[in-house]
């Protein structure tokens, strides 16, 4: 707790310098920012796109969620369909997937789905990766107890194989939910009419140095806070097994 | 591990092929796709003409100071931290919570900073990069037996001695696994800079033919940056794994 004290402290100390350094045509200082972010959220057009970007975000982690795991789960059962896809999924981790973002605007045309299809091409790599590593790294000790003790695959699933993999898949969730935050809003930020990837993408071409930092503070500040959040779960998750 | 291998190459054919017959039986039309086929003979007439010649070598250099960058400053940076458990302490939170900032986010006020040159997009790559580096050389002294140190210590060998027969060797591992998430971002880093806003580079290509609706140099660009990147990423994954052998005998 301390420790994160020091480090916001310090991180408002840098801004304010680079502020007084760079000056105001380059970005504005910690407390305006704070204050005009504070008035765009007090007027209703921010709030449109605000919502919009929730609708895709929430969408885009549900299927990063559903795919991811509906992928890693099954493929981490079986030893030799987890040797074949994982080399692909890491390789396809290390892909800078905005350039597969023109492919999706084809398929999907621009709008809602083009933005939620990218946030979960994202989102659905590193929730495969991780629940597949989960499930791999299963104690065969415990896999024989089951057997020993004649569990049915659907008890073994339930009471071993989950629990066991939990942790993992955890972390992969939490990954999970920065990537696709960070796919929905690059999807906005191109061939979109709504959300805060737009109105950032919109104020950069007008130079719009109060907004822009207004928006980034504000999607900084959801993102640390929830991966705050998630990371406290995770080690709770990881201590109790 | 052989037979893996060969299902792995079936299932990549397999996928090919059905795009291929999708593309080629009209299901997908070529506005939206061109048939794998030809858009391989398209990258290789791109590559031979060496009509985007120069984006490519513009795009490889920036990465390559975005990882030059971020492995010695990350190294430098893991060192001292390593040495000073309070700083490590009070950047705890900030690592865990790094790589969940939209960095892309920072791209325009360092093209405000810095112009539309080549700098706002090392800078992200860097960003990127850096602190994988800085996380991994910190798990890799982490990593060296108290025990290994202590003998240094009674052989009384110097701090350039014990790095070079103790501290490195053990840490090796970890990394070149940092060197390896940090070619990753720093090529997702750069191209994704690229293709937000930038004048060269194979990102801004990209997003040039896209806005054109060439598809007929878009496809192959996007192949080659898939081609680039896995193909990085597989070298960097045998090193590693050529390591972890090497240290388990």
């Amino acid at each position: 707790m301390r420790n994160g004290v020091f480090l916001v402290v310090g991180m408002l100390l840098v801004w304010q310098a680079l502020f007084m350094f760079a000056g105001a045509h380059a970005l504005s200082p910690p407390i305006e920012t704070a204050m005009f972010l504070g008035h765009l959220l007090g007027t209703a057009p921010f709030w449109g796109h605000l919502l919009e970007t929730a609708r895709a975000f929430s969408v885009a982690l549900a299927l990063s969620v559903v795919f991811g795991l509906g992928i890693g789960l099954p493929f981490g059962l079986n030893k030799m369909a987890a040797e074949v896809a994982e080399p692909l999924l890491v390789s396809a981790y290390a892909v800078p997937k905005i350039v597969l973002y023109p492919i999706v605007l084809l398929i999907f045309g621009i709008g809602l789905p083009a933005k939620i299809a990218f946030g979960a091409i994202h989102g659905v790599i590193p929730v495969a990766i991780f629940a597949m590593a989960g499930v791999r790294q299963v104690s065969p000790v415990l896999l024989r107890t089951a057997r020993a003790l004649r569990l049915s695959r659907t008890e073994t699933l339930r009471r071993i194989v989950w629990p066991a993999a939990l942790p993992e898949i955890f972390s992969g969730l939490r990954i999970g939910f920065s990537l696709t935050l960070i796919g929905t809003l690059l999807g906005e930020m191109f061939g979109s009419q709504k959300g805060l990837g737009y109105l950032l993408m919109n104020a950069i071409g007008l130079q719009n140095v109060p907004v822009i930092m207004a928006v980034t503070l504000l999607l900084v500040l959801f993102a640390a806070t929830l991966s705050i959040v998630l990371l406290a779960m995770d080690r709770r998750l990881r201590r109790a097994s | 591990m052989h037979r893996a291998g060969l299902y792995r190459l079936l299932v990549l054919a397999a996928l090919l092929a059905t795009i291929e017959g999708l593309c080629r039986s009209g299901i997908v039309t070529p506005f939206t796709m061109p048939a794998p086929s030809i858009v391989v003979r398209d990258l290789g007439r791109i590559l031979w003409t060496g009509s985007m010649a120069a984006a490519i070598a513009k795009t490889l250099h920036d990465v390559a100071i975005a990882v030059a960058l971020s492995v010695v400053a990350g190294m430098v940076l893991g060192v001292a931290i390593h040495r000073l458990r309070g700083l490590r302490d009070a950047l705890e939170p900030l690592f865990a919570t790094y790589y969940a900032i939209p960095v892309y986010a920072f791209y325009p006020l360092f093209i405000v900073l810095f112009g539309l040159g080549s700098t706002p997009q090392v800078l992200i790559g860097f960003m990127l990069a850096m602190i994988a580096m800085v996380m991994n050389t910190l798990a890799g002294l982490d990593r060296v037996p108290r025990v290994l140190l202590r003998t240094a210590r009674a052989y009384r060998l110097g701090p350039l001695e014990t790095a070079r027969r103790i501290t490195l060797p053990c840490a090796a591992p970890f990394l070149v696994t940092g060197v390896k998430l940090a070619v990753s971002y720093a090529f997702i880093g750069v191209v994704g800079a690229e293709f937000i806003m930038s004048r060269d580079g194979l990102g801004y290509e990209i997003n040039f033919a896209y806005n054109n609706f060439d598809n007929a140099i878009m496809y192959p660009l996007i192949l080659l940056i898939l081609l680039l990147s896995t193909g990085l990423n597989m070298a960097l994954h045998t090193w590693e794994r050529i390591l972890l052998i090497r240290r388990g005998r």
